[in-house]
């Protein structure tokens, strides 16, 4: 078989990663290239390098080592059975190219995954080896994600942690049902078991920097960005609260940094028990914003779920809006005396603008009029809270405040 | 009326060796007029020295955001920074007051500092000079912020590459690191650095493969990647044509009838199939153990990681079995490994007993939790799972065959006698169970782990081990 040329394995392996929906650079520790040969620096929030016309950022070079497969999971686009042109990198061209990129800045780093080829062992190994040639030949400082293959030996894992920033492993389908049925060779206990070295790890590298007896003593390192997975919404038949269900347990069985939620989006070549329909972008929205409440605003996913019908998420106003809905007696709360808790729970205010909010009470009552120095979203607020010269009356009750903030109905156009 | 004449506009050091003048010979902030050098100036002005009147401190976040803010391109940022600073003299909690018009301005302004700084150092396209004799290679960039950030945005480039030449030129400045040494000079033009970049090619390749036809979002791309930045990316010349051959594509998706699957695919496949079997048997431990995690008999199975096996010596004398697997041994997939699993191991110590030649097990096989948060906190299994997990440890007590059988808890007492009690009511007086073996009731040591009265603790626990001495002593005289 001859050699493709770059530019083409680039677009091939490029093409076959995009439905991965992560291409975070955060969380990791702070590090740069101060007083080495090298280049490269991490720490913070992450950079976005550009955005695609699909509104994603564009993080790392996120691409696959090869997209040939052993298995046959009827969501994916380089399952055994597809049609898809195939190809391969060796490691030493995926080095040059995040290397090359890295220079120009068009990156912050590689995110690398792969196809299933002869076994999960031996595609780790190409993995881990991609991440060693970065770090210990070409003294590369910046981020490095690797795609844990579920199966693979925790000795191999161990290794990954050592070069890599962060590590996923990729649940794929929030309900066990729904893997057997569409990833055959994939079992959620080896992807669990996977997700669980990976925690035994960042558990006994935080145990052993806790037990050094110097400050200063090197910590041991193992990904210090965590672990994230990912769920397809809408290939298969799982209900919102399904899904928030899996995700509030993989967070707290696995201190995952970030559950990725991708909306099932048309692939060339699918599988015919996969309808070719419009991704629903809407869910996925709705989906993160449920997620965030869990993990940032005190909800739980059963109050979630109280705004949600038939444990789907309302689509047309968000998740918090539709809790408060339902809990009207529980409003409107005093912007000035109310507790941090309650104010997070307040449709329209974020947890930065309840930070400025308790900062500038504290200093004297907020009113009325300065509201839009604390908040974007005053309007949405309004029915919600009282100030001193503010109180909402009836509004608070209104039968049609929902109408309020849902968009207009649009007619349905005529020409489908 | 003073006259400040700033030369060069954005430069911290200037306006804040002026202001420090200003502040300390406390000269009101309306009696002063900033200029930019070239400005006309009055022939007014009051030109007396400064005398110092008072020391000036400020806090050290309002110094770093003046510090960002001066880079600003409004016009009456040396104005407002000065009425701020000012202010802050008498009043040490003025950044607290978010509601203030000046704090406001000013946490605006440093907002779009900061945005403007996060745009640059995402937005810095490089192209390579070249690379000199020892390999050390050089880049230049062309570079059009909003604000007259070089300086700010230049630390973050000199920290990610040390181990290489740069220049970023703007329209009001150019930074310059070389022989390790940054650098400042005047602004310069596009034409100074090269118009193309061999790796070009690559990164819009990438740049339109990456991009999903089936999810166009174009606010949300233009709301991160403003077009004001798009003349200086390489890749944003793609951005009209990929859209516009994007609604094909996907209709290509959608008429395409699905066609044959991959002949290769079978030949890819055969090793998976070959894996796919199930052991079923009960003959052996290892056997139990393999099929034990295929188990979905009862419903908490589906949130553990996997189901934990008993582990331990084959023939053992003595079998130890607890409630169910905890947090981490739900993750390492051992019984008795996390903080009760340590407090076993030192009581069996004390009691005398080696661990290695025991059989430990566990009456429910799956970890059993309610999620909360970054936890997962442990919950009792139901009467209905003990008792439907219960096949699983009649199979492990039927190929062990041990004489003594030690249940620690409730919830093992009822694995193995099928019957619920409270352990004070069998605890110390050993009974046979219906397969022979004896039973030695005691609590689990997690119970142990609980106590917060630390002198009950310390009893609870001699308790504990005397009971596991019985278990010894009897297992003893069984042999004896």
């Amino acid at each position: 078989m001859s050699e493709k040329p770059i530019l083409e394995k680039l677009a091939i392996l490029a093409d076959a990663a995009k439905y991965d929906a992560s291409c975070s650079s955060s969380g990791t520790v702070k590090r740069d290239s101060t007083g080495s040969k090298g280049i490269g620096s991490t720490g913070g929030m992450g950079i976005c390098h550009s955005y695609a016309p699909d509104g994603r950022c564009i993080s790392l070079l996120k691409i696959l080592l090869t997209n040939f497969c052993i298995y046959d999971c009827r969501f994916c686009i380089n399952r055994a059975s597809s049609n898809v042109p195939r190809a391969r990198f060796n490691p030493a061209e995926v080095v040059r190219l995040t290397l090359d990129f890295y220079k120009r800045n068009y990156i912050e780093g590689l995110f690398l995954s792969s196809g299933i080829i002869r076994s999960e062992d031996y595609t780790m190994e190409q993995l881990v080896e991609v991440a060693r040639l970065l770090r210990e030949e070409h003294r590369f400082g910046g981020y490095i994600h690797l795609k844990t293959i579920a199966g693979a030996s925790p000795e191999l894992i161990a290794r990954a942690g050592l070069y890599a920033d962060r590590l996923s492993t990729n649940v794929e389908l929030p309900t066990e049902a729904g893997l057997k049925s569409f990833a055959p060779e994939k079992t959620s206990a080896t992807i669990r078991k996977t997700m669980a070295g990976v925690r035994v790890g960042l558990d006994d590298a935080a145990e052993a920097a806790r037990g050094r007896l110097l400050k200063k003593a090197k910590a041991p390192r193992f990904a210090p960005a965590g672990q994230s997975t990912q769920m397809i919404v809408g290939a298969d038949a799982s209900r919102d609260d399904d899904i928030l269900q899996s995700a509030t347990s993989l967070y707290s069985g696995y201190k995952l940094r970030r559950v990725y939620y991708s909306a099932y989006s048309p692939i060339p070549d699918a599988s015919s028990d996969l309808p070719p329909v419009r991704p629903p972008l809407i869910r996925e929205h709705r989906l993160y914003q449920a997620d965030w409440l869990l993990r940032f605003y005190g909800f739980s996913r059963s109050e979630i779920m109280e705004g949600a019908d038939d444990g789907m998420l309302d689509l047309t106003i968000d998740p918090k809006l539709a809790w408060a809905l339902q809990r009207r007696e529980a409003f409107p709360v005093d912007i000035n005396r109310a507790p941090r808790e309650m104010l997070l729970r307040v449709p329209g205010l974020g947890t930065k603008a309840v930070e400025r909010i308790i900062m500038a009470r504290r200093l004297g009552a907020v009113r009325l009029g300065d509201l839009a120095k604390l908040t974007a979203s005053v309007k949405k607020v309004l029915p919600f809270i009282t100030t001193p010269d503010w109180r909402p009356g009836g509004l608070t009750d209104s039968a049609n405040l929902r109408a309020r903030f849902a968009p207009p109905p649009e007619q349905m156009s005529l020409a489908l | 009326m003073r006259e400040i004449i700033l030369n060069t506009p954005g430069d911290f050091a200037e306006w804040r060796d002026a202001a420090r003048g200003l502040l300390a010979a406390e000269v009101p902030p309306e009696d002063i007029v900033w200029r930019q050098a070239g400005e006309s100036a009055s022939l007014f002005s009051d030109t007396t020295p400064l005398v110092p009147k008072r020391v000036v401190t400020l806090p050290r976040d309002l110094v770093t955001t003046l510090d960002r803010v001066i880079c600003h391109r409004d016009a009456n940022v040396p104005t407002r920074l000065y009425t701020i600073a000012w202010r802050a003299l008498t009043d040490r909690r003025l950044l607290e007051r978010r509601t203030d018009d000046d704090v406001d301005w000013l946490a605006k302004a440093d907002k779009s500092i900061r945005r403007d700084l996060h745009k640059m150092h995402a937005f810095v396209r490089f192209r390579r000079l070249g690379e000199d004799e020892t390999g050390r290679e050089s880049f230049a960039a062309w570079f059009e912020p909003e604000h007259r950030i070089v300086r700010l945005g230049a630390r973050f480039f000199r920290k990610r590459f040390y181990g290489m030449d740069w220049a970023i030129l703007t329209p009001d400045a150019r930074a310059i690191w070389q022989n390790e040494t940054l650098t400042y000079g005047p602004g310069g033009t596009r034409n100074e650095v090269p118009d193309s970049d061999v790796v070009e090619a690559q990164w819009r390749m990438y740049y339109g493969s990456i991009f999903n036809p089936a999810r166009v979002k174009i606010a949300a791309m233009r709301a991160e990647m403003p077009k004001k930045y798009w003349h200086n990316l390489p890749e944003a010349q793609d951005i009209a044509p990929l859209l516009a051959g994007a609604g094909a594509r996907v209709e290509r998706m959608r008429e395409t009838a699905v066609q044959l699957a991959n002949p290769r695919s079978d030949k890819w496949r055969v090793r998976g199939e070959a894996e796919a079997v199930i052991a079923g048997e009960t003959a052996t431990l290892e056997g139990l153990a393999r099929g034990l995690q295929a188990c979905t008999r009862c419903p908490i199975h589906c949130n553990a990681t996997q189901a934990v096996a008993g582990e331990g010596k084959a023939d053992a004398r003595i079998m130890l079995v607890g409630e169910q697997p905890g947090d981490r041994e739900d993750l390492e997939g051992r019984p008795f490994v996390g903080p009760a699993g340590q407090l076993l191991n030192e009581a069996l110590d004390e009691a005398g007993l080696d661990r290695a030649q025991l059989y430990v097990t566990n009456a429910v096989k799956h970890f059993k939790f309610e999620p909360r948060g970054k936890r997962r906190l442990h919950q009792n299994p139901s009467t209905g799972e003990i008792d439907i997990c219960r096949w699983w440890l009649d199979q492990e007590r039927d190929l062990v065959r041990p004489d003594i059988i030690v249940s620690l808890g409730g919830s093992a007492l009822r694995g193995l006698t099928g019957k619920s009690a409270s352990i004070a009511s069998v605890r110390g007086r050993p009974i046979t169970l219906a397969g022979g073996e004896t039973l030695v009731a005691t609590v689990h040591p997690s119970f142990l782990l609980r106590l917060p009265d630390r002198q009950r603790a310390a009893a609870e626990r001699t308790a504990f081990i005397a009971d596991l001495a019985a278990a010894r002593s009897l297992a003893k005289g069984i042999s004896a």
